[in-house]
């Protein structure tokens, strides 16, 4: 059985299981490897992709869920507000063992391209949901206002 | 007291290498081969002009500097040290350093800390210090001596920058790629001038991490991410109750599942391989296995509390004695005593464990973010029925580990190789995936421990004498590290509470070490997880039973030791250690010593009409000797107390008649970015030698807030994690 829809802009049309969980589609069956598998109950957000520029954990969303819809991966990301969190990442040196951090910019990134000046509580409302287990949220949260600074200017 | 009786605790390093001798013998004696410069060229199938010096550093003829790293990058930034070490005395152009994992080679890659090849004990610095700072100058020393025949001037007028050789006379230059053919026909010199620290380049600014651009656009390469041809997923149904073994099971279920290849036995459990995770996850779910329990440990970790307690209230082993405590205690004018409770903690790091096993009749091929090479490669090969020669090991990024991929039994590596055999070792490249849930109940835990302290102060109010008792799990019993527990002590479960720094003159320090089928390990810190709480917190009680200030009562017991003293002020100035608070609030301080590195913490809370705390800033001091890159020691500080202070708020691995009742991240709680303080790190100038700053930020965090708790409060945190009603 077949599931089509946009996958980082080119419609892709994946043979697997509907059941399957996207994550696991968009690593096995697509190859795609930049979005993790960190808790399979969306508890830690290392799995975190876009679907029509929500974030959404995709280890507990079937593939049939996607279908004729935008996913968008960490390698898809195109999108200025998305340019800004890399850029701020790496400017404040965020990643540790950076397993979590796909998830944590496209968390990042989905909350900046609706909200160009979050706030302290709009950051922990949108990331609370993306564990990092080397602690680097004090990072996390500058360089999501380093990033939004840069998007105004 | 002084670094003597420190010492006294503390297994040397000949102990670790008996120890680690125990385990890789075998791995010691297979003989590996020098790979000299053009060995190694052609080894990595390069050009021959590849400059290779040494078993660290290659200079390409295109320039690139790839330096070779035996230490395990885990997020502790080892790989941006490491190069930052070499590339300094090399003079590289920072921007054209790469860093290669090492492939296992005891001969070539030991630890100098534990003499065999692995990441652990914040050592990666202090290890890389010599060692690497000669492989740079060595390298730098041959392609100068390149360019000075090549230009037929003294060496010693040459300078070099960024990686390029200057002749300021003859204004001639060179990079160091087009050097590389003639250096590397030159004979490595046996001696060679290091750098005055007044030159460093790299060392001590802000050098970016290597790392940082693929873990920012989700290229960097993990076990989660291998995949080779005609690889299979294995997923491993192991037994409920530690120490149950399988008695029987039933394949069909499982096997009838769309994409499940095979299903084997192994001596963990039952494994079902599939074409994909989610086949193997299905048929994981479907499997049926009947287990015998007779050996397992049944009982709740509540009974083994209950059996802690009581065993703190009978004889012990001594791990320190100085004067003699108990008769001081027994006379002494004020008295006081308290006890701490600390759960079983599971290390959960970001990326659950896995492994790929390729698997012949003849060889072994592993990819993994290990970080106990020779011990992974004995025992992989032990298991395989192949020498260890045969086994090895491609070392990728690990997603985390805080301790839990460094174990004896490598257990993630032994099932995986377990699995490939089983299924017929047949070069099927196999991955082994655990879940979440198989990371939460799968043992080698920090163990669960139980602290009792006493302490008599004289009619001056002065500490005279202190009484610790711990009880708990031995890590280092029952296995190859066996050799360094000495007349019964474990030095991993008393350090930080017999190595305790503050002069009293009446010490007694002493362990009764518990068993159970419950795996444990070191957790990041180690022993100072558990001690430097129960010390820090209860020196705090003394200092109150004292009518002191915990800052000033500290300090004035710290006299001879003059490192910790200093982080100790440096972060109650810095913290505004005497400004006043409003109420609700209050401020806690905690110091300790961790792998010869001292951290000194200073934390604020509020703590809300219905208990609720909230920890809004902590300010860190840290004396690690000369500061290679203080952008990663300020990172290892804050990351070390987001991590400890999850662990304090809500860490607990408790067990219900044997089985264990965390399953996830939603009943294993951790931190999350809205319970992170604000972080204020400070860094103690230094010229002594480098040490370690992955773990010892993570000792005094749970300390400090416990006693602003009190200081916000009146009340005292005795048990682990803090009470229901403090969390936020």
């Amino acid at each position: 059985m077949s599931t089509s829809f946009v996958l980082n802009g080119a419609s892709t049309t994946l043979d697997a299981d509907p059941a399957m969980p996207l994550l696991w589609a968009i690593r096995e069956v697509s190859g795609l490897h930049g979005t993790k598998f960190g808790c399979g109950m969306a508890l830690c957000g290392a799995c975190t992709l876009h679907v029509d520029g929500e974030a959404v954990r995709s280890c507990v969303m079937p593939l049939s869920s996607v279908a004729g819809k935008q996913v968008t991966t960490i390698e898809g990301l195109q999108s200025k507000a998305a340019k800004a969190v890399q850029a701020a990442w790496i400017q404040l040196q965020v990643p540790q063992c950076g397993y979590c951090q796909s998830g944590q910019v496209m968390s990042a990134t989905a909350l900046l391209e609706k909200n160009t000046a979050p706030t302290d509580a709009d950051i922990d409302g949108a990331m609370s949901g993306n564990i990092c287990r080397c602690a680097t949220y004090s990072r996390i949260r500058a360089a999501i206002h380093a990033a939004a600074q840069s998007i105004k200017a | 007291m002084t670094r003597t009786s420190l010492a006294a605790v503390r297994p040397t390093r000949r102990e670790f290498l008996q120890a680690a001798g125990s385990v890789t013998t075998m791995a010691l004696t297979i003989g590996f081969e020098w790979l000299g410069p053009s060995r190694r060229a052609a080894a990595a199938g390069a050009s021959p002009a590849v400059f290779a010096p040494n078993a660290f550093l290659r200079i390409g003829a295109d320039g690139s500097v790839t330096v070779i790293a035996k230490h395990v990058e885990m997020g502790q930034g080892a790989y941006t040290g490491i190069a930052t070490v070499l590339a300094e005395e090399l003079d590289a152009d920072w921007a054209h350093v790469r860093v290669e994992s090492a492939p296992a080679n005891v001969k070539l890659y030991a630890n100098s800390a534990f003499g065999m090849q692995g990441t652990g004990g914040s050592s990666a610095m202090a290890n890389s210090w010599s060692q690497l700072r000669e492989a740079g100058a060595k390298g730098r020393a041959m392609l100068l001596t390149a360019a000075a025949k090549d230009w037929k001037v003294p060496v010693t007028e040459l300078t070099t920058e960024k990686g390029v050789v200057f002749h300021a006379g003859s204004k001639r230059k060179a990079g160091y790629g087009s050097l590389t053919a003639k250096a590397a026909a030159l004979p490595v010199p046996d001696k060679v001038t290091l750098k005055d620290p007044k030159d460093f380049k790299l060392i001590g600014r802000h050098v970016p991490r290597v790392d940082v651009p693929a873990k920012v656009d989700g290229t960097a390469v993990f076990t989660l991410d291998v995949a080779l041809p005609g690889m299979l997923v294995a997923l491993l149904k192991r037994p409920p109750l530690f120490g149950a073994t399988v008695k029987s099971f039933d394949p069909t279920a499982a096997s009838a599942v769309p994409g499940v290849v095979k299903v084997v036995q192994v001596p963990h459990g039952v494994a079902v391989v599939a074409r994909s995770f989610w086949a193997a996850k299905q048929g994981r779910d479907a499997l049926v296995v009947d287990w015998d329990d007779t050996h397992a440990e049944k009982r709740s970790s509540s009974e083994m509390m209950n059996e802690y307690r009581h065993l703190a209230e009978q004889p012990a082993l001594s791990a320190r004695k100085v004067g003699d405590a108990v008769p001081a205690i027994k006379n002494a004018a004020h008295t006081v005593s308290a006890s701490y409770e600390f759960p079983y903690l599971a290390h959960a790091p970001m990326e659950p464990l896995d492994a790929v096993v390729k698997l012949t009749a003849t060889s072994c091929e592993i990819w993994a973010g290990d970080q106990f090479q020779t011990v992974d490669q004995a025992n992989a090969a032990k298991t395989a029925g192949l020498d260890p020669q045969h086994v090895s090991i491609n070392t990728l990024y690990a997603g985390g580990s805080f301790g839990r991929r460094a174990n004896v039994g490598s257990d993630y590596i032994v099932e995986a190789v377990s699995i490939a055999k089983a299924y017929g070792a047949d070069g099927t490249p196999i991955k082994l995936q655990w879940t979440r849930e198989d990371d939460i109940h799968g043992g080698l835990y920090r163990p669960m421990y139980f602290h009792k302290l006493e302490a008599g102060l004289n009619e001056k109010k002065e500490l005279i004498a202190w009484r610790h008792v711990i009880v708990g799990q031995s890590i280092m019993a029952g296995g190859p590290f066996e050799v360094m527990v000495k007349n019964g002590i474990d030095p991993t479960s008393v350090e930080g509470a017999a190595t305790i720094a503050y002069e009293i003159p009446n010490i007694d320090v002493e362990l009764s070490t518990t068993r159970s089928a419950v795996p444990v390990l070191w957790w990041r810190v180690v022993g100072s997880s558990h001690t430097t709480f129960a010390v820090e917190a209860f020196i705090d009680e003394v200092a109150h039973a004292a009518g002191k200030d915990p800052f000033a009562f500290r300090r004035d017991l710290l006299g001879h030791e003059p490192r910790m003293k200093a982080v100790l002020e440096l972060a109650a100035d810095k913290a505004g250690w005497s400004a006043p608070l409003p109420k609700g609030k209050g401020r806690g301080i905690a110091v300790g010593e961790a792998f010869n590195t001292y951290v000194a913490q200073v934390a604020e809370v509020t703590v809300d009409d219905a208990g609720r705390v909230t920890v809004d800033r902590v300010v860190c001091a840290v004396d690690c000797g000369i500061p290679i890159n203080p952008d990663v020691i300020a990172a290892q500080m804050e990351g070390g107390i987001g991590f400890g202070l999850g662990a304090v708020l809500y860490g607990a691995i408790t067990l219900k008649n044997g089985r264990v009742e965390q399953d996830n991240f939603n009943n294993y709680r951790v931190l999350r970015i809205n319970e992170m303080p604000k972080v204020e790190v400070h860094i103690v100038p230094s010229a002594e030698a480098p040490t370690g700053v992955g773990e010892p930020g993570v000792a005094p965090i749970g300390p400090a807030v416990a006693n602003a708790i009190f200081a916000a409060t009146g009340t005292r945190v005795h048990l682990l994690p803090f009470p229901k009603s403090s969390k936020a």
